[in-house]
Order: structure tokens, then sequence, then C-alpha cells
């Protein structure tokens, strides 16, 4: 009963104090009407002033052996992917960079890139310089499209830390450039060589008495060999259809030659309904699947799931680049003596076997809105001079794209040296596909397909018209008509 | 005096206003400011495009789709979730065989009631990893290897229980019933055990059964509780995002395979948000999803009203 007194007090009292109420929200209203231009008035100050802050306080004198003025005593905001290569090599050249040039680093180790860079880059507060990778990557092209990427060029054409008669981008592997490139113009610097195709362990092969196939029929026979013995013939990472593409897209490059990948990345009309090599690279993943020369359950697996499943010998194949090794450490057995393979070659191929998908991953990035750009840009030099490449060769059992760039006095895992000699074998058979970096909406499209394939509900012939409709689905973009594959 | 008490009330409600403004309504505004640009996500920097964003919208499948999703979710969530654990709080409560004493739960009811309970400790990330494990598709996975050594599947065809068009969503409403059901069940035993117990022996003397003294006693006093669970089963039908990002097949980026199969809202804007940078076009479908989720909550709450029964 006391209760209810109580209640009949309080909207005694409403009659009164429900004025103040609606007062209250109506000026809160108004308030909230007021803030909304004012916040976006604010904030573009906030994206128009970082400009202007950019590299005014931290500008030295330049110099040739410092040719962007790296200020010491200046601070350097570095933030790295911490994924298969960890982060120890970042602290090894921050620590380095420390002592040559007398700039402290702020090091940032994750795996959420987007989650921690997303909102510093809206607001205009980004960091120095970002090793912008992984499942989390914030997207090359989604941060050029923003303007927050600086144009590399500067750092490119600066005299090399080794040969200051040379500028830095001659000192690089060709081609390794290529998937920074943003409308012409390198806005990412993606420093680790990679290659891409099929890893098998040599102990397997060894003990099975299989030679590495330089055929698909002799891939194939390998397959249905290993399916014999109760061993999967291809594993690949089904929860991430990435994988498989890696496979099918090497085979049309292989097949049609160069030109095939530059009709893809170049929305050719034909780049898959109509092209010879697109059909057979397709309808040679799809005998492998009707044939049931698939690992058991590869399709559902995760990355991870997938590749420790090959590394107990449960597939001879693997799909995957040649961050493999290291991904794998912990799960490799030790004498499994991890091997890469280039695809094996369809009848009638225009590219050698010995050709191969190469290229460089890991995107290093500097944003445009970075505080310290002399610094950053400097720590970018650094980067590509033999010290650092060596350090990174050390620490993290991989090559970069500086041609020669690893101390000999450094032993690599097994993994890691056969892709030396496959790189030194193919020469300049290489290629690289630029549409994922380009176009992250067609190639979802087509890991779709690929997904939809793999497990039996498409064919081959649907698989085309799907990757078709994607490629015509981007070429209606006008944007897209700025990049472009030559 | 009148104007003491005005300052008075508003210096209580300043703090919690403000916070309220700050981090919600604030929030909402902008994102309806940002759905009619084309922002990209990484920058200041865009143009004003109206609704061309809601125009586009309402011709993209892989959206729609994903609000079919949601509905299924919506309606097959909360009304198994609601059923199961009415049901168990019924045994649990008032299920036991009638005896002299008069109404009580059935043998070892305490203990159920812990143990239904431990799927509700579990965070969201903590039941995906589980639940991968379970629905692994090759013969490490518990229901494959389980079904393998049965016989019942072929130990080179395992079932892909993530990557079958027909049965992830169901496979996914599993993981999040299992996880509620503990949840509700001591939510209802609690609203349960408010009944008076002369209720029930009082109707125990009339000769009802258990069907009858469910349906004619308890379920009409426990109205209010079965409502609020309604809404709160509607919103997690509304979200599902982390089991469906980290769960389902990648179709770039959270999830949402096979296919576009398993995609739902909130998947399908964060793709768009941050991987495709269509930051602005994503915005208006937080837009859509907000009034959904708006008449939704409406919707349940005029639906289930009743008249208050007092006890």
């Amino acid at each position: 009963m006391g209760s209810t007194s109580a209640e009949n007090h309080g909207s005694g009292t409403t009659g009164t104090s429900g004025v103040g109420r609606r007062d209250l929200i109506k000026r809160s209203a108004a308030l909230g009407l007021i803030s909304v231009p004012a916040m976006s008035f604010l904030s573009a100050c906030a994206s128009g002033g970082g400009d202007d802050s950019g590299g005014n306080n931290t500008q030295g004198k330049t110099s040739k052996s410092n040719p962007f003025g790296a200020q010491k005593g200046s601070k350097l905001d570095v933030v790295v992917f911490k994924g298969g290569y960890g982060d120890d090599y970042a602290k090894a050249w921050e620590a380095d960079f420390g002592k040559k040039l007398g700039i402290t680093s702020t090091h940032t180790g994750t795996q959420e890139i987007t989650g921690k860079l997303q909102p510093r880059f809206n607001a205009g507060n980004p960091p120095d310089i970002v090793d912008d990778s992984g499942a989390q990557q914030i997207k090359i092209d989604v941060l050029y499209k923003n303007g927050a990427l600086l144009d590399l060029g500067e750092v490119l054409d600066a005299p090399a830390v080794d040969d200051p008669s040379k500028k830095v981008r001659d000192l690089l592997i060709p081609g390794t450039l290529d998937p920074g490139i943003q409308e012409g113009k390198v806005v990412a610097l993606n420093y680790i060589y990679t290659v891409w195709g099929l890893w098998y362990s040599g102990k397997l092969f060894k003990e099975k008495g299989w030679t590495p196939p330089k055929t698909w029929d002799d891939f194939l026979a390998i397959c249905q060999d290993a399916k014999k013995q109760g061993i999967g013939g291809l594993a690949h990472q089904g929860k991430y259809p990435y994988y498989i593409n890696v496979a099918i897209m090497d085979l049309i490059a292989k097949k049609g030659g160069i030109d095939a990948v530059k009709a893809i990345d170049n929305l050719d009309p034909k780049a898959f309904v109509g092209s010879d090599a697109a059909q057979a690279g397709v309808e040679a993943i799809y005998e492998v699947v009707e044939k049931g020369l698939l690992m058991p359950g590869t399709n559902g697996l995760t990355h991870t799931e997938s590749q420790t499943r090959w590394n107990q010998y449960k597939a001879a194949f693997i799909t995957c680049g040649s961050w493999l090794e290291n991904e794998q450490l912990k799960q490799t057995p030790a004498d499994f003596d991890m091997k890469f393979l280039p695809m094996p070659l369809l009848a009638g191929s225009k590219m050698p076997f010995e050709a191969i998908r190469a290229g460089s991953g890991e995107p290093f990035i500097i944003p445009a809105k970075a505080k310290n750009l002399p610094g950053a840009k400097e720590f970018m030099r650094h980067m590509l001079s033999k010290d650092w490449s060596t350090l990174f060769a050390k620490e993290a059992n991989s090559l970069t794209i500086l041609k020669d760039g690893v101390d000999p006095s450094v032993k690599l895992r097994p993994g890691t040296q056969s892709t030396v000699e496959a790189s030194k074998a193919a020469g300049s058979n290489t290629f690289r596909y630029l549409y994922p970096d380009w176009y992250s909406e067609m190639d979802t499209a087509l890991q779709n397909a690929s997904n939809e394939l793999m497990a039996k509900r498409i064919q081959p012939k649907e698989w085309l018209k799907r990757c078709q409709a994607a490629v015509d689905k981007q070429a209606k973009d006008p944007a897209s008509k700025k990049n472009h594959h030559d | 005096m009148r104007k003491g008490q005005y300052r008075f009330v508003a210096g209580f409600l300043l703090v919690p206003v403000a916070l309220y403004l700050i981090f919600v309504i604030w929030p909402y505004i902008q994102t309806f400011g940002y759905s009619l640009t084309d922002w990209k996500g990484q920058s200041q920097t865009f143009e004003f495009v109206g609704l061309d964003n809601y125009r586009a919208l309402f011709r993209d499948d892989v959206f729609l789709e994903a609000i079919w999703h949601n509905i299924l979710f919506l309606v097959f969530i909360p009304v198994i979730t609601i059923l199961l654990a009415l049901f168990f709080a019924f045994m649990v409560n008032a299920g036991g065989r009638s005896r002299a004493g008069g109404v009580q739960g059935v043998a070892g009811s305490k203990f159920y009631k812990i143990v239904y309970f431990f799927p509700q400790v579990l965070s969201l990330a903590i039941l995906a990893v589980l639940f991968n494990a379970v629905y692994r598709s090759d013969g490490g996975g518990l229901l494959n290897g389980f079904l393998i050594k049965l016989g019942l599947v072929d130990a080179e065809n395992p079932v892909e229980w993530l990557n079958e068009p027909s049965i992830v969503l169901w496979a996914l409403m599993v993981v999040v019933i299992w996880n509620s059901v503990g949840f509700y069940l001591v939510l209802f035993s609690a609203a349960m055990q408010s009944i008076p117990r002369d209720v029930y022996e009082a109707a125990l003397i009339d000769g009802a059964g258990r069907a009858q003294s469910f349906f004619r006693i308890t379920l009409p006093l426990l109205w209010d509780t079965v409502q609020t669970a309604w809404v709160y089963l509607g919103i997690v039908a509304m979200d599902m995002f982390v089991l469906v990002s980290s769960m389902t097949q990648n179709m770039g980026a959270y999830g949402g395979g096979p296919d576009h199969h398993s995609d739902v809202m909130s998947t399908v804007m964060m793709r768009n948000f941050l991987y495709y940078g269509k930051s602005g076009y994503a915005c208006a479908m937080g837009v859509v999803m907000l009034l959904l989720t708006l008449i939704l909550s409406v919707v349940t709450l005029r639906a289930t009203r009743r008249e208050r029964i007092e006890f």
C-alpha cells in the first residue's frame, strides 16, 4: 500500500514537472540540431588540420645520406601485422633505426589492423608506417580511394642505402612493386617476396617413390596412387576459397599465357566465357573433385586445420603461398622436408613448367597524413637495405623483394630454400594477377563461385558464367578504367 | 520552489542523458547522415548522393536474402528456445510426480538447473570455437567422427555441415538455442517460483493433470517473462554476426557462405563497410537494420500485450 501511495504522489507531481520534461526534450532536440552541423564542421577542420601538421614539425635538414630530412629525436609510430612472420623483425629494425638515426619508435604488433586503424585513418590521425596485412587488413584499394596513402615514388627514387649511386627501385626484383600500384602510382610496398603454387613433403614423396609431377596427368596419377593408399590427393583451405583460386587461376595463366592473366585483370568481356584457357583450367580442377581426389572434408576446413592435416601426411599436395612454412612451424614434423612445386602443366600450355606466380606480399604503407613523414620515408628506405633485409630473413625466415637481399650466412629452412631454387629456375617466367588488389568485390565473387565448384554444386560451365558476370559487373564501374595491367 | 525542483531533476538527468545522446543517439544520426553519401570509410571526404544508397539496397540480392535469413532466425530461435526453456523449467519446478506434500520438480531438478546454465557462461567466441569442432567437415569433427563410427556417413565423403546450403542456417540455430535455453530456463524458473503453491494445489485438488496445470496456470502467469524473453531472443536473431562471421565459409570476409546462404544483415553490412570500402552504402544497411529492429520490438510488445494478473 505504501508503494502505491508513493506512485500517486509521483504522478501528482508529473503535472508540474511534465512541462519540464517536455522542455528538456525540446531543448536537447534543439541542441542536437545545432550540434549536427557543428560536429561536421569540426571534423572537417580536424581532417583539414591534419594536412598542415603533416611534416612541418619533424622536417630536418636533408642531405645525401638523409634525403628526406628525418630528424633526430623525433618519434615514429610503427604498426605491424603480427601474423605468420611475427613482429620480432620490426623490433630489430626499430632498434637499429634508433641507433643509426636517433629516432625512437613506438611499436604496435597486432592482428586487428582494421579494428585499430580504421578509426585512426578516419579521424585523420594515422600511424607513420603500417604493415597492412592479414585477414583484417584494410584493403589497399579502399585506402587509396580515400586518399589516405602516400605515393611512395619519392622513396623509390631516392638513393639506395647500400649504393647511393643507384635508386632504391633499381635494386628490387622486377615486378614486385606491381601489386602495390593503384592507378599507376606505387602506394604500397609489398615487402616479402612470395611465390604461390603447390607444396609437398619431400619425405612422403621419397617414401612412396613419387617424383614431383610436371604435367597435370602425372599430378592426377600421384593423387590416384595416394588415394589407393588411403591418403588424400589435393588438400585446400576450403573455408577460405582464396586458396583454391591459387590453383585454378595458376592453371589458367600457364595454359593461356600472360594474355589470359591480362584478360582477367583488364576485365575483358571474354576473360572467362569464351576463353579456352579458363575453360581448361577450371575443368582440370573439377576433374580432381569428380574423381574424389580431394582430401576428404577439405572444403570446409580452415587454413590451419587443412594445413595441419597435410603436415600429418593426410594429403599429398596443398595449395598455398610461401608463407606456409612459417605459418606451420609448430605443426611440421622435423623430417617433413617441405618443398615447393610450380603448378603442373596442362597439355598445350603457353608457359613452361618452371613458370610461377611470383610477387610480393605484406604491403607496407605510409599514410598521407602521417605525423612524421620524413622519418617514415627514411624507415622505408632502410627496409630496402641489405642489412634490414637480412635481419628480416633471419627473424622471419622469408625473402624480401630486395635483389640478392639475404646475406649467405643466413641458413634458410627447407621450404624457403626450395622457393629460392624455384625462382631461380623460373627466371623471368613469372606472372601475377592484380585483380585481387584492385577489385575486392569481384575477387569475392570469384572465390564464391570456386567454393560452389569444389562442393560440386555447380559445374565448370556455370563457374565460367559466374566469373564472367563478376568481371562484367566490375567493368561497368567507371573507376575500373583507371587500372590497367600492361 | 518549482524552479529548484527543475534544476534538481535536470542535475540528475544530465549525465545519463548526455551519455545516451553522445553514445547512442549521435551515432545513429551520424549513420543516417553517412548513409546519404558515398563515404568510403577511411577519410572525411565524400559526396552527397541523396537516396541512391537506399535505391541500390533494394536491388541488392545478397542483402535481401540476408534479411530473409534474419527473419528465419527471428521465427525459429525464439519459438524453439522459449518452448524448450518453458518445458524444462516446468519439469524442474512443477513437473514431478505429485505426492502428498504438494507440487515439486522432477528428481534431481537442482542438479539440472545448474547444468543447464553452463552453456550461458560461455562467450560467443568460445561457442564458435567449440561448435567449429563439432561441425568440422572431416573425420576429426565430433558429429562426423561419431556418424562415421556408426557407419552412417562415408569417411571419404563426410558431411560438410557448414558448407551445405540446406543445413548451415539450422546448424547455426542449434548453437544459439543450445546456448540460450539454460538462461531462459533459469529466468522462467524464477518466475514460476513466484507463483503461489496454493494455486497449483487447488488445481491438483480439482483434478488437473500436468498439461492442464501448465497451460491453465503456469503459462498465463508467466506471460510477462515470456514476452521479455521474446524481445531479447528477437534481438539475438537480428544480430548473429559473431557466429556467422566466425563459423561459415568466407566470402571475402565475415563468413556468409556457401554462396551467401548464411549471410545476415550485419555480415553483409560489415563486408560492404570495411572489405569493399562502400561505407556509405553500409550505413544505409545499418539504418534499415535499425528500422527493422524498432518495428520488431513495437510489434512484439503490442502483439503480446495482455492483462496483467496480480497474485
